[in-house]
């Protein structure tokens, strides 16, 4: 069954999710591939003071 | 945080509890104690002369020299170098003003009263559109219309004001969401409900039938006459959320051309700053973003209430005029704020997004975990003294401004 699955992703029109860096996203599309674009990025930039002050104040 | 989520829940339970009415309009030294004889009350976070933009020097010139100060701009403008003026944020005296927002002893200003808390809150008559002293213009034409606004306008306003009892506000702008407006870049709606409302009481306090009918047409013919109204409520709804210990919400966004500032409740009347952004637009015919001003003006309090870029659900033509896209992605704005507060307003709500209230309550720590900074709808000034408004647009908050809040409120609460 699950070797089947895979058989299928290989087959059929690829449909990507992409989080994060919006160019990757761009990329697909102008090779006509099928993507859903999540705008996401890392709590405060990534900073890791602001990450930890933020963990500490509980948002 | 518990202790952050109790003081913002008591944050949004304020702003939501405000009573909000307009009772008068009066000469602003008559209510804004220190108001002196060379006072500049100005847009922004605190600024001197020297570090002042091309609008906002313009605009302190040409108010120098309607207030009798000085007999020229060139004279006002030696005086302003020589420090013979006195600059203060409106925000300093419970005022708020749009673009370079200048606010001085003789103008008549409206007065917002909060009934549930008591407070007051002061903004200047909208001047208009076209060549105005809110956007840098200070030439005779700028100044005579002030002049018009102080000895005509001003005292008809407050007279017919003062005969109606004053005017409640909140379902103003009620009904202005349900009619297209957000209350920053659109007040079509609300400046018309606000002329219905005055029109009557105009009509009856006003002998000079010739005066009347300016008035009545100066009101009329302003699109933006709700603004300073809208700018106020703000006002009068945030200054009771201050000093609440531990609270992270936004209590005041503003900018002075030339740095972004904000408040935050738990901080009281500390400042956060960061060098202003360029507004992203649409540029009246002749005008590009070579002539544009970074962005200006005491007018985010709007956003800070919920309403501007985070109600352009409610304004599709918004969307449009300030070039932020498309129609039917305006509500995408208002739900992305919606990720960056801590509630939504039941009273005031978006008939096109199934009635969904507008978000409010902006938590810093929200739009730092999300990376989402607040969205203003704005007016683009020229750079130079003078010209005046080149086009409208979308300007984000500065992140360094909430990333300093952040440190101060995680200090205010011994975490660092």
């Amino acid at each position: 069954m699950k070797i089947q699955k895979k058989k299928d992703l290989l087959i059929e029109p690829l449909v990507v999710l992409n989080i994060g860096l919006e160019s990757f996203a761009k990329d697909l599309e102008q090779q006509g591939v099928k993507v859903l674009h999540i705008d996401w990025s890392p709590p405060a930039g990534g900073d890791p003071e602001l990450v930890n002050l933020l963990s500490k104040l509980g948002s | 945080m518990e202790l952050i989520e109790v003081a913002n829940k008591e944050a949004l339970k304020r702003m939501l509890s405000a009573d909000l009415i307009l009772v008068d309009v009066v000469p602003a030294k008559e209510v804004i104690p220190g108001l002196d004889k060379m006072v500049v009350l100005h847009a922004g976070p605190p600024i001197e002369w020297p570090q002042m933009c091309g609008p906002m020097r313009g605009a302190v010139t040409g108010i120098a020299v309607f207030e009798g100060w000085a007999e020229n701009l060139a004279s006002a403008e030696t005086m302003a170098a020589l420090n013979s003026f006195k600059f203060f944020p409106n925000h300093h005296f419970n005022a708020v003003g749009p673009m370079t927002g200048m606010t001085t002893c003789s103008q008549p200003v409206m007065i917002i009263e909060n009934r549930t808390f008591g407070n007051k809150a002061f903004c200047t008559i909208n001047e208009g559109l076209g060549k105005v002293m809110r956007f840098g213009g200070n030439d005779e034409e700028v100044i005579n219309k002030l002049h018009w606004l102080k000895e005509v306008f001003g005292p008809a306003l407050g007279a017919a004001i003062r005969e109606i009892g004053g005017i409640s506000l909140k379902n103003i702008v009620a009904r202005g969401l349900t009619m297209g407006d957000e209350m920053h870049q659109r007040n079509v709606a609300c400046s018309g409900l606000i002329l219905r409302t005055l029109a009557p009481a105009l009509a009856r306090t006003m002998v000079d039938k010739e005066q009347l009918s300016e008035c009545l047409s100066f009101i009329g013919g302003n699109d933006q006459f709700f603004l300073n109204i809208a700018m106020a409520i703000g006002k009068a709804i945030m200054d009771p959320v201050k000093n609440i210990k531990g609270c992270s919400i936004v209590t005041a966004m503003c900018r002075n051309g030339t740095d972004f500032g904000i408040r935050i409740s738990a901080t009281g009347d500390e400042w956060f700053t960061a060098p202003v952004e360029m507004p992203e637009g649409l540029y009246f015919p002749g005008f590009s973003e070579a002539d544009a001003n970074p962005d200006m003006g005491d007018s985010t309090i709007i956003e800070t209430i919920g309403l501007g870029g985070f109600a352009m659900g409610a304004s599709p033509a918004v969307a449009g005029f300030v070039g932020a896209g498309v129609a039917s992605e305006a509500s995408a704005f208002t739900r992305k704020m919606s990720e960056i507060t801590v509630g939504e307003n039941p009273e005031w709500t978006i008939p096109s997004m199934d009635y969904k209230g507008v978000p409010s309550g902006i938590d810093i720590r929200l739009i730092l975990e999300t990376g989402l900074a607040p969205t203003i709808n704005t007016g683009i000034a020229h750079k130079e003294p003078g010209v005046g408004q080149v086009g409208a647009g979308v300007v984000k908050a500065p992140m360094v401004c909430f990333e300093k809040a952040l440190r101060a409120l995680a200090r205010s609460l011994g975490v660092i």
